[in-house]
């Protein structure tokens, strides 16, 4: 009865769009990079630097919208230093990728020390406030906006010349260039965008979800989000209906770890979004369509 | 301006390109450090005085090296195969989980047959951590990536569970630690006085013994091939998926003894903050070293001198101790691009 | 009247290697011109610099009385210059509709006019008689089909200049005699087509012009009514070339037997359905075949890659189950993979290194695990000198040799044990004259040394050539062996298109 009660609640599935809103932010931009061809290990760091970088620039004074462009300037520097290395030199995605990953994090928390080099408990700030509607709508500005960009990148992608474009170049870019494509561009804007949407993800957690930056606050968020983007078969749509799926399981665990507490430690609770993660995985990988030049550099020339 | 593959790379561009790279993420952060307000110059002399300035800083510096230079090979052993072990931090947890499972006074056993026992344990136990994800890998094609990625989370927790429940020391005073390990458990130091213990002997010896395997056994051989080529070494009739599974447990292992070294040379008890990230630091000292065993050994001294002394310096001037993460990371982007400088020419035109 | 195109002293070097040597041409509207040469004389080379894939060390191309910026293959679309490659360039997962509009429009328009396209695409496909299904995937595309939509996709951009790179490698004679009347329709229309071949009879089927080239340099160009296939041969190769003759010999006991072989796919039709086949000692059999007709599977089956479903595999005699490929080599096949790049060698480890990778745990080689480096190295100095590699020496790196030299390392790692069955898949694709007579010499050896030899080719010539008895491949079923001399290449094209009703027409002994 108590899990039934749980699964009508409102306050159940506020939490769901709350708890999916990162996860669709950073599955997107993972989503963008390997559509076009490149695997951004970097997003756990971006995520980071978003969350710190739209954090910081609100604890300075800017507004929260500033907070947030901040943010996503950020998360697309991270993103062209990405693609700087592994588009035109065709370096190693995975090494570039965790590379990022600790240049994004350990910058953070650098900065943020530098700035706050006392601070024992971590100040804080006004965050977004939900939006005064009924139910789970009473959401922050930030998941409309989530579920609006799911809309402009499935749009962009599927009817728009550099939507087919970046497609182009995550399937085939011989192709694309035999089509007077730069395929250069076209990867390091799809690789920014990206890591752009990436660092919003990690932004929506200092300025909505939370109204501080803690260490260790992005928690493996960001491999989930790569887990998501195979288990969405690079469908913006599909990975929309995977974070919310993987939302609903974590708000049900964490009501689940209130019913239940006693009975199990809650560590076994926090597995479970890792575990089924991996199952996830594992259930798709014999079928997953992937994006055939993903991971694949292309050398302009070369024979 | 373009690249054209050297035919071969002479020793000196192999040995120059990690340097090279470590200078160039110092001039970088150099950048960082201005921002600061401290004098650049004096705060490097500080960082180097603090990892080689005093035998006391030596030892520091080689203590810290010790779990570097072991999950560098298990690294370098899994990058060389094309296994992209990311989860070298959750074997290593799992090493120093079972070096305080056995060595905890679970065995009554003297000194000379329970330190080997609790080692080949705690890499038994890496390397079964490791052999999931290849297995799913081999049987499923799952990406190992994100499967070890994610399994870094997951072993954390189980530790967090272990150490507030089964595992928890009755005499820790409420806090999440394990109960030592029995003295007869306890690596012999190698300086009196210091932290320095036997770990560093074990790992330079594996290192060697790795770079005998990778050159001159049918192993090493197989490794090479089924690393660079998996299609062509499986077509000329090679094990690839043995190859991949032997890999797995040997990258993973070596993990886990740099766990249960941790636990049985430095620390005597497990507590969440064993490694600050040795599993993620191990690719570093990895790339730094282009994979090779004995360069291993040079790159995980690099890296613990910055850590060990970043900590000096930060004391010292106010620059957050966080500068030897960023180190650490900028070396890392800087040695890819080098690492392609040493394989391929700059030509005009 | 002006040329359309107009390449002036191009000039190419890749490293050590000339590729182009200071070569011009000119094209003139409504014209065929046939760039004809062996494999590596340039060819590709060239188009390639003119399509802006590469840039010329010296040189310069002008089209339409402008000059071509180089390095640019949008310039050279947008100047009227279009390209179909020997190996497409399409996507496979994406419509045919999208690969052909993607980079036509304004990147940055919020839209795409895809009713535009399809409409304009159907137009073209009509006037030049292309039929094709804008929303088909490339991947469920036939052969021949994916080539009309590389030609289309020139066309939508409004090519006036048509660049086919060895377009009827991959058609049966049939499609080809088909590509050849578009290219006719093409040029009334006012096109001017440059046509890359090494094959005679299509430069008399289809071009005005010819222009030979050797070794990169540009050796003559004659009108095409002009000149006749010995003056063309004797240019092309510039020395004699012999072609294979191979002696009649008298077939041998079988050393391979497949009886209703399948291999299923997972999905739709098997990769091999129910195939009879034997190879007898003394004999080469023929594969011919349209690529992706199941020649890979039946490849993979004899190196031990893969598993025959139902059926059965017989080796001398004896049965095969479940082999892997080291059981294979050890039964005594030789195979010479399809791809030599991605399966044959490891480019990344020494020529020694990749001479023992078959037997590197026989005791000559290794000893408790212990690899014997000086035994292996002295072996690899045998084998280069008896296969006449070019190469610095055993420790070279694999990947800095020519293909050529690549295919004799694998001869050499491969027929220097006396093998009683060769599986050569596509042995001489992409290898120069030279290298080709080299490989074909070296598998008619081993057949008179009575090995069997199964080769498997899409070079329907090289079949011709070689072969006692062919068979061909199609939808993955196998025809009955067809004497070399008792068989047309008109029956073959028709038995490779599926029109299996020829069987009777050719009464073969089944």
């Amino acid at each position: 009865m108590e899990i039934l009660d749980v699964l009508v609640s409102a306050a159940f599935w506020t939490a769901v769009l709350r708890i999916a809103t990162p996860y669709v932010l950073g599955t997107l931009g993972e989503l963008l990079c390997e559509r076009a061809g490149v695997l951004n290990l970097g997003i756990e760091g971006i995520m980071t630097l978003g969350a710190m970088a739209g954090w910081m620039a609100v604890y300075q004074g800017g507004g929260l919208w500033t907070g947030v462009l901040v943010a996503m300037a950020c998360g697309a520097l991270m993103g062209l230093l990405h693609a700087s290395l592994t588009v035109p030199l065709g370096l190693s995605q995975h090494v570039a990728g965790i590379g990022v990953t600790l240049l994004g994090t350990s910058l953070s928390y650098f900065v943020y020390r530098l700035v706050l080099p006392q601070a024992s408990t971590p100040p804080t700030i006004q965050p977004f406030q939900p939006l005064d509607l009924p139910g789970a709508l009473a959401q922050t500005p930030l998941t409309y906006l989530a579920a609006l960009l799911v809309l402009a990148v499935a749009y962009a992608l599927y009817r728009t010349p550099v939507g087919l474009a970046v497609r182009m170049v995550g399937e085939n870019p011989g192709a694309a260039e035999a089509q007077g494509l730069s395929v250069t561009a076209v990867r390091v804007g799809a690789v920014m965008a990206g890591s752009a949407l990436m660092a919003l993800a990690g932004a929506f957690l200092t300025l909505s979800a939370f109204n501080a930056f803690f260490f260790n606050m992005v928690n493996g968020r960001g491999w989930i989000c790569i887990a998501l983007v195979v288990f969405a078969s690079w469908r913006p749509g599909k990975a929309l209906l995977g974070a919310l799926l993987f939302a609903a399981f974590d708000a049900f665990q964490l009501r689940l770890q209130q019913i239940a507490g006693g009975m199990l430690p809650y560590q076994v609770f926090l597995m479970l979004p890792y575990l089924l993660s991996i199952l996830a995985l594992v259930l798709v990988a014999r079928r997953a369509a992937y994006p055939r030049a993903l991971m694949i550099p292309y050398r302009k020339g070369e024979r | 301006m373009r690249l054209e593959p050297r035919t071969h790379t002479p020793l000196a561009v192999r040995v120059l390109a990690p340097v090279g790279a470590v200078l160039a993420a110092l001039a970088l952060c150099a950048l960082l450090v201005a921002w600061t307000g401290a004098p650049v110059l004096k705060a490097y002399g500080l960082l180097v005085e603090g990892a080689v300035g005093s035998r006391f800083a030596l030892t520091e510096t080689l203590t810290r090296a010790t779990p570097l230079i072991l999950t560098g090979l298990a690294a370098a052993v899994a990058f060389r195969a094309r296994l992209w072990n990311i989860g070298a931090e959750g074997q290593l947890y799992m090493g120093a989980l079972a070096a305080v499972v056995l060595g905890g006074g679970m065995l009554n056993l003297p000194f000379w047959l329970l330190i080997p026992t609790v080692l080949i344990a705690g890499a038994l136990a890496g390397g079964l951590t490791l052999l999931g994800p290849a297995v799913l890998k081999v049987r499923f094609g799952v990406d190992e990536v994100v499967t070890t990625l994610l399994l870094n989370f997951v072993v954390l927790l189980l530790v967090s569970l272990l150490l507030e429940g089964a595992l928890k020391d009755p005499m820790g005073m409420g806090w999440p630690q394990s109960a030592p390990v029995v003295e007869a458990a306890e690596l012999p130091k190698l300086v009196a006085r210091t932290r320095l213990h036997a770990g560093l002997v074990i790992a330079l010896a594996l290192a060697a013994v790795l770079w005998l395997i990778d050159t001159r056994t049918i192993w090493g051989y197989e490794n090479r091939a089924v690393g660079a080529n998996p299609r062509a070494a499986a077509f000329a009739g090679m094990p690839v998926t043995k190859v991949m599974l032997r890999t797995a447990v040997l990258s993973g292992g070596l993990a886990g003894l740099a766990g249960a070294a941790e636990v049985c040379g430095l620390k005597g008890y497990l507590t969440l903050d064993l490694s600050p990230g040795f599993g993620y630091s191990g690719i570093v000292v990895a790339m730094l070293a282009q994979l090779h065993p004995l360069g291993v050994v040079g790159g995980a001294l690099f890296i613990a001198g910055i850590f060990v002394g970043a900590d000096a310096m930060s004391r010292a001037v106010p620059v957050p101790n966080y500068i030897a993460d960023v180190l650490v990371a900028t070396s890392l982007l800087c040695m890819l691009v080098a690492g392609l400088l040493a394989r391929y020419r700059l030509r005009r035109g | 009247m002006t040329p359309v195109l107009r390449l002036t002293g191009i000039t190419k070097r890749f490293g050590p290697l000339v590729a182009n040597d200071a070569i011009s041409l000119t094209l003139h509207a409504g014209e065929v011109l046939a760039l004809l040469g062996e494999n590596g004389a340039g060819k590709t080379t060239l188009m390639n610099i003119l399509f802006g894939h590469y840039v010329a060390d010296e040189g310069s191309v002008e089209a339409f009385g402008r000059p071509l910026p180089p390095g640019s293959p949008r310039a050279a679309l947008e100047a009227g210059i279009g390209m179909v490659h020997q190996h497409f360039t399409l996507a496979d997962n994406l419509s045919v509709l999208d690969n052909i509009a993607v980079g036509t429009e304004p990147l940055w328009r919020p839209w795409s006019d895809r009713g535009g396209a399809r409409k304009r695409l159907l137009d073209l496909a009509g006037r030049f008689g292309l039929g094709v299904r804008p929303d088909a995937l490339v991947a469920d595309l036939s052969v021949g089909e994916r080539q009309r939509v590389e030609i289309l996709k020139a066309l939508y951009r409004d090519a006036r200049i048509l660049i086919l790179d060895e377009p009827t490698a991959v058609l049966t004679p049939q499609e080809a005699s088909g590509l050849f009347d578009t290219l006719r329709r093409l040029t009334s229309d006012g096109l001017a087509v440059v046509f890359i071949s090494h094959k005679m009879n299509e430069v008399f089927a289809v071009s005005d012009s010819v222009a030979v080239l050797r070794a990169g340099r540009l050796v003559a160009t004659r009108r095409t009514a002009e000149t006749d296939r010995e003056e063309l041969a004797a240019l092309m190769v510039g020395r004699d070339i012999k072609p294979p003759t191979p002696a009649p010999m008298e077939p041998g006991e079988p050393v391979l037997a497949l009886s209703g072989v399948t291999v299923a796919s997972g999905h739709g039709r098997p990769l091999l359905d129910a195939v009879d086949l034997t190879v007898r000692r003394h004999q080469v059999i023929g594969i011919a075949g349209v690529s992706g007709n199941g020649q890979t599977a039946l490849a993979d089956l004899i190196s031990g890659l893969i598993h025959a479903d139902s059926g059965s595999v017989t080796l001398k005699g004896e049965s095969v189950v479940a082999a892997d490929p080291a059981a294979m080599v050890q039964r005594g096949v030789a195979r010479i993979p399809e791809d030599r790049h991605a399966a044959g060698l490891v480019g990344a480890m020494s020529v020694w290194e990749n001479l023992i990778a078959e037997r590197y745990r026989d005791p000559a080689f290794s000893r408790f695990g212990v690899l014997k480096r000086g035994a292996a190295r002295r072996y690899a100095d045998e084998v280069i000198r008896a296969f006449d590699v070019r190469c610095p020496g055993p420790d070279a790196r694999t990947q800095l040799l020519s293909g050529g030299n690549m295919q004799k390392l694998i001869l050499g790692r491969t027929l220097a044990h006396r093998p009683d069955l060769i599986l050569a898949s596509q042995p001489t694709r992409g290898l120069d004259v030279g290298a080709v007579s080299y490989v074909h010499g070296r598998l008619l050896e081993a057949r008179a040394a009575g090995a069997g030899v199964l080769l498997i080719s899409e070079d329907l010539d090289e079949i011709l050539a070689l072969a006692d008895c062919i068979a061909v491949i199609h939808h993955g079923r196998l025809t009955p062996l067809l004497p070399h001399d008792r068989v047309s290449i008109r029956q073959l094209g028709l038995l490779m298109a599926g029109h299996w009703d020829v069987l009777k027409e050719v009464g073969h002994a089944a």
